[in-house]
Formats: structure tokens, C-alpha cells, sequence
């Protein structure tokens, strides 16, 4: 069972199109110099509204109280 | 959160796909959506172009949203790896530069072809348009881009409605080309960001977080 916190990860082939980044309520995301999205772990609530919006589905919400 | 002046920039694509039925001419304006992206990237803007500034991609945000034309479901794997990405880029380039090959021969004496092709297969008679008052070739390009320009509006429109509202986003060749540029400049500093990232995941368990 993991009991760390919820939090957002990006998969490597996040296009960096920046659609997470205006819907994250903690402004956690943001598109680290046109490469890719990065994620500030202590602001991610692991909320899962970037991962609903991303057009790539390449986010998910990993830890919480998870098996 | 108070929209600033990017976010109407739908609006400046909704009007060049107008202006362009209206008048075929318009399509030229198209070069700045190609020109921008690839300048913002080479000078060190990054993705600033798609993430804000982008038209396309608000506008199909909007329908899909706003409108609720879009399913919302996940887009299939493959669009977002890197061989269909890259490869739809060296696809569409291969297509472009034909377009270039077309104009070009327009300006050596073949004659105007006033058709706009759509899908790369369709096309689209024309014959409507006054392109009387310049050059053929300049004409030609001018049926070659918007052709380009419909093409990938329509793309757009269909993955937007079987997929997420931005699908379009995932395949775009310029954004597929703007991130490599991104990548070539900048992929070993986002490398270590997200490795300097991990350590901290790790000593943040180990405390107990």
C-alpha cells in the first residue's frame, strides 16, 4: 500500500502543449523551456484536472492510499 | 483568472479561414502562424506560441469545451509517439514542399491551377476566385497554403470531436517541430530538472511526507 502523497506524472512523451498548466488549480505545471511539463511536488494536490485535459493522455495521478 | 489579449487570439484564426473563402489571396497571412512558432522557439521562447498564443488550438478548445462537440476521450497511443509525430511532420513537409515545387513551376510558365486541395486528395474547384490583379505563382501559393491550412482545420475538427478537445495539439507538425527545436537546445537541462526532481520525491518519502 502506498500512503505518500497523490501527485501528477508526466509520461516522456508529453508534447509540452501547456493544456494542464491553465487548468491546474496550484499552478504546480508549467512547460519547462518548450521541452516538456514539469511538476513542483510540493504544490501538486494530485487533483487529477490536468490529467482529465491533457490531449495526449499522457498524465496520471500516482500515490495516494493506492495498492 | 482576467483573459488577456492572447486568449481572443481565436478570433484571428476564425477570420483568416473567413477571409480566405472570401478571398484566396488571404492565405498568405497564413505564413505568420508558421513563421511565429519557429522564430519564439529558435530565439529562446520556448513553446510560448502554442501555449498561449496559439488560435488553432483555442479555437478547438472552445468547440470542444465551451461547445461540448468534443467526446473527450483518450486519443489512441500511437498519436502521441514519436515515430507518428515525427513522421506526420516529415509527411506534411513532403507535402509542402510539392506545394513549393507547384508555385514554382506556376512562375516558369505552366499555367494557374485554381483548385484548393483538401485532404491531399480532394479537390476543390475555385474557379470563383479574382486573382487577376497578381502574379500566377503568387496565386498558386495562394491555393497551395490555404489547401494546407484547410487540411489541417479539418484534422484538427475530426480529432477534436473523437478525441480531447486539443488532439490536434498532439500531432501538430509545428509543434512537433518547435519542441524538437526546444529538445536539441534545451533536452539535457530538462533531463537533469526532472532527475534533481526525482531525488527530491525520494528525500521527501524518506521524511515521511
Amino acid at each position: 500500500m502506498n500512503k505518500g502523497k497523490s501527485i501528477a506524472e508526466i509520461h516522456k512523451d508529453c508534447v509540452a502543449c501547456g493544456t494542464c498548466v491553465k487548468v491546474c488549480p496550484r499552478s504546480a505545471l508549467s512547460v519547462f523551456k518548450g521541452v516538456g511539463v514539469v511538476v513542483d511536488r510540493e504544490k501538486c494536490i494530485g487533483c487529477g484536472k490536468c490529467a482529465k485535459v491533457c490531449p495526449a493522455g499522457v498524465i496520471s495521478i500516482v500515490g495516494g492510499a493506492s495498492e | 483568472m482576467k483573459k488577456k489579449w492572447y486568449d481572443y487570439l481565436w478570433l484571428a484564426e476564425l477570420t483568416y479561414l473567413c477571409l480566405g473563402l472570401f478571398n484566396i489571396l488571404f492565405a498568405w497571412l497564413g505564413m505568420i502562424f508558421f513563421v511565429t512558432p519557429l522564430v519564439i522557439a529558435i530565439f529562446g521562447g520556448g513553446k510560448t506560441y502554442c501555449n498561449r498564443f496559439c488560435g488553432r488550438g483555442q479555437l478547438l478548445g472552445i468547440l470542444g469545451d465551451k461547445l461540448k462537440l468534443s467526446r473527450k476521450a483518450v486519443p489512441p497511443k500511437f498519436l502521441r509517439s514519436k515515430w507518428f509525430r515525427y513522421g506526420f511532420l516529415a509527411f506534411f513537409m513532403t507535402m509542402f514542399g510539392l506545394m513549393i515545387i507547384s508555385t514554382y513551376k506556376v512562375f516558369t510558365g505552366l499555367p494557374l491551377r485554381q483548385a484548393v486541395t483538401l485532404l491531399w486528395v480532394f479537390k476543390l474547384p475555385w474557379q470563383w476566385a479574382d486573382v487577376s490583379s497578381v502574379a500566377p505563382w503568387v496565386a498558386q501559393f495562394a491555393f497551395g497554403f490555404f489547401g494546407v491550412m484547410l487540411t489541417s482545420t479539418v484534422l484538427g475538427l475530426l480529432t477534436m470531436v473523437l478525441f480531447r478537445p486539443r488532439s490536434w495539439c498532439v500531432f501538430c507538425p509545428m509543434g512537433t517541430m518547435t519542441q524538437g527545436i526546444c529538445q536539441l537546445k534545451h533536452g539535457k537541462e530538462f533531463k537533469e530538472n526532472g532527475r534533481k526532481s526525482e531525488e527530491n520525491r525520494g528525500t521527501a518519502e524518506n521524511s515521511g511526507e
